[in-house]
């Protein structure tokens, strides 16, 4: 194993294809399951299909306690036996294969579709739909209990507030679940697939819309993966104005979610003041950009607005006061019996669980795993300046909520270290087109978690795959497992604790 | 008891005095688009080149921007050689049709109230059922952003509610994807009638940057009558609030 995963990548440095293993399916298989077993994650896993019908299946494994990305590959037919049946985290990967490209998976426990689509090669697909039947989305067998006290609760695509669409279904006793299955794909808008053959006027909004919350995040990891496939380097400058705009994204999308924990179990002081500074936070992203979402401030080869000091200073001014506000809207949560009763052992996750499942972000910090792009895989403006990782060891609702808490008080000191250290710099760098039959990984931690995109370019240099994994394709499952043996009831507080984005599932 | 009284001392009262005023928006705010024809040169392409969504477009000389379809990026103002278009701070840019999203000039035909039978129906009180088809996240956000203490949407008498059943019409986000194609349809179906509908963003107004993707339906008009069009990627909230406000005839 040692041998075939000699080859260590970077964050954010491209590499030629022709220097990533390969290997037979086998080792492939055997070597994913037995770095997973010592301790790495699977970061992205997918397919690739050239011009000549030959298709090629990539890992990326990410190891948290070396620091080191490994990529392997290994071709592949029509059918492969199936890594989640000793590896439970390859689950969801290998069903998109299966649903993208009629890979089969064989022996793979739960092989249900994802986004419910047609397969993207002119075959059927594995689940023996016709070419012109119509495919639905959630029409598939959904696991269910059998008994007389035994009910299904069915909840979505449309729900009861302002937000995206998914189907949620339930086995219940009484008021305690049984098992929650999830159901997604109702926001698939094919997105990977029509950055195929670019970078064109139109790829770069699709990453600031791909997961909207997350422009920042999102958008800053396609830059990373220009700009090193081009061979590019953006300045100092550059840098720290993305690092501030991703620790205000953080910033304000972390407020929101304690302000709706609050909301959830009934607690409006903390839910009306974090809603209204949740705000402030996206108007100060607006002070720079003019946009709330940050749309149009990451730019491949910089930024695309300067950070003058007449904006700094103002920065810096609200911040103080926001922080402030946002310690005493918070720490009435922790002082607050009724609301410490709901969140403290709620949808508990153990270590061993999330490190099974792969989780990532907030929610693996919570389970005490020390895992953090900006602490192992640092990148731009985190290579010089280290943000301290925030952990929590309790696994439940509470300590998701905590570490977004110590999260937000260290985001904070943060932007206002580089607001003041900010150095005089380019803008933006014009970069070079990209080089040909090269592999970049490129890892953000967005405020949900791991952010991994990839980009893959032909002989022509331009892009022949792009493969997206927002930290949510990681993590639904784990609200599926919070959700065992809970209060039905408690559905709402745990799904927000995890607040996961659907179009960044769906892409 | 005494701790949660002495954080809302603490806070503050936040709610702003919109419609009367409006707060100031950040000056790199982009709001509606200004073109002026005698700067833009006849076999100028800069800006129909840069467009992401067709959004500009020039006939028998004349510069067009549609609202449905325009992102805001401002690509077009930054790079025109002449300076012909430019970005305001005007934040009104809701309209009725689809016709009046296309300006070619400094004035634009907002939002006209509904009329008589329909605005006695919901002019003091109006509920909606959002639903996001496709939306990613934005819109929605900055809907939501209504119901805070800063816009406190309920002074209004609009409020969002959970069923259709209980909603006199539907505030629709996204491009349509395939996939909710069906559950847009029920949805709607379940308002009673008489209904309104309301297309926030450039996906739910034209399909956006989705529009020529086969997995997406170009919009919501495209499956039900639409009353409504408020533009941006996403809009502002004072935008959408705006909107709301000149439909029920409460902003003339």
């Amino acid at each position: 194993m040692q041998d075939i995963l000699s080859v260590s990548a970077y964050n954010g440095k491209a590499i030629d294809l022709q220097e990533i293993p390969q290997v037979s399916i086998t080792q492939f298989r055997t070597t994913i399951i037995d770095a997973v077993e010592s301790g790495c994650r699977i970061a992205s896993l997918f397919a690739m299909f050239s011009k000549a019908d030959k298709r090629q299946l990539y890992v990326v494994l990410a190891s948290d306690d070396e620091d080191k990305l490994y990529i392997l590959s290994a071709e592949v037919n029509d059918s492969y036996p199936s890594i989640t049946v000793d590896c439970p985290q390859a689950h969801l990967f290998e069903r998109e294969i299966a649903e993208q490209w009629a890979i089969k998976p064989v022996g793979h426990p739960w092989l249900k579709p994802v986004r419910f689509h047609q397969p993207y090669r002119d075959v059927p697909d594995i689940w023996g739909r016709g070419e012109n039947e119509e495919i639905l989305p959630s029409v598939m067998e959904f696991y269910h209990s059998d008994g007389e006290e035994i009910h299904e609760v069915a909840v979505g695509p449309v729900h009861a507030g302002i937000i995206e669409p998914g189907h949620f279904r339930f086995q219940c006793h009484g008021e305690d679940v049984l098992n929650l299955e999830i159901s997604l794909g109702f926001q698939h808008r094919g997105i990977e697939q029509s950055l195929i053959g670019g970078p064109n006027k139109k790829t770069l909004h699709y990453m600031e819309t791909l997961a909207g919350d997350t422009t920042v995040g999102h958008s800053t990891a396609y830059c990373q993966i220009l700009e090193s496939l081009a061979g590019c380097s953006i300045s100092h400058y550059a840098q720290t104005v993305r690092g501030i705009a991703l620790e205000l994204e953080r910033l304000a999308n972390h407020a929101g979610d304690l302000g709706a924990l609050a909301g959830d179990v009934g607690f409006l002081p903390t839910a009306s003041f974090c809603g209204r500074i949740r705000g402030d936070f996206l108007n100060m992203t607006a002070l720079i950009c003019g946009n709330r979402f940050g749309r149009g401030l990451i730019r491949p080869g910089g930024v695309g607005f300067e950070l003058n000091s007449e904006i700094s200073e103002q920065l810096c001014a609200r911040l103080r006061q926001e922080e402030k506000d946002l310690a005493v809207a918070v720490n009435l949560l922790w002082n607050t019996p009724s609301v410490m009763a709901r969140f403290e052992k709620t949808g508990t996750i153990s270590a061993e669980l999330c490190g099974q499942l792969g989780l990532v972000g907030v929610v693996a910090r919570a389970c005490g795993i020390e895992c953090d792009t900006r602490l192992n895989f640092p990148l731009g403006m985190f290579q010089f300046a280290h943000i301290p990782v925030s952990t929590w060891h309790t696994g439940d609702v509470f300590a998701r909520a905590y570490v977004r808490w110590l999260e937000i008080q260290k985001s904070i000191a943060f932007i206002l270290d580089q607001i003041k250290l900010c150095p005089q710099g380019k803008v933006k760098t014009d970069i070079a087109s990209m080089g040909p039959n090269k592999f970049c990984v490129s890892l953000v931690e967005g405020w949900r978690g791991e952010i991994c995109h990839i980009g893959i370019t032909d002989s022509d240099g331009v892009l022949c795959h792009y493969k997206i994994t927002d930290p949510s394709f990681h993590n639904w499952s784990g609200l599926a497992i919070a959700l065992r043996d809970e209060q039905i009831s408690d559905f709402p507080l745990c799904n927000k604790s995890f607040n996961l984005s659907y179009c960044g599932h769906d892409l | 008891m005494i701790k949660p009284l002495l954080a809302r001392l603490q806070q503050k009262h936040r709610t702003i005095r919109f419609p009367k005023s409006a707060p100031k928006l950040p000056d790199r705010f982009c709001g509606k688009p200004v073109i002026d024809q005698a700067k833009c040169s006849i076999d100028c392409t800069v800006c129909l080149d840069l467009c992401p969504t067709a959004a500009l477009k020039k006939e028998n000389n004349v510069l067009t921007i549609d609202l449905g379809r325009c992102l805001f990026c401002a690509q077009c103002a930054q790079n025109c050689p002449a300076g012909a278009i430019k970005f305001s701070r005007d934040y009104r840019l809701a309209a009725r049709t689809k016709a009046d999203l296309v300006l070619s000039e400094h004035e634009m035909k907002l939002a006209e109230a509904l009329d008589k039978k329909m605005k006695s129906l919901f002019g003091r009180s109006l509920k909606l059922r959002q639903v996001s088809a496709g939306g990613c996240n934005a819109c929605e956000a900055d809907t939501n952003v209504l119901s805070t203490v800063v816009f406190d949407l309920g002074r209004f008498g609009i409020q969002f509610v959970a069923s259709p059943r209980h909603a006199d019409g539907l505030l629709i986000t996204g491009p349509v994807p395939e996939n909710m194609l069906l559950a847009l349809k029920k949805t709607y179906d379940a308002v009673p009638d008489p209904k309104i509908v309301i297309a926030v963003g450039a996906c739910a107004i034209s399909g956006g940057i989705y529009e020529n993707h086969p997995q997406v339906r170009k919009g919501a008009d495209k499956i039900m009558p639409v009353d409504l069009y408020i533009p941006g990627c996403p809009p502002h909230p004072l935008t959408i609030l705006d909107g709301l406000l000149r439909l029920l005839g409460r902003i003339k």
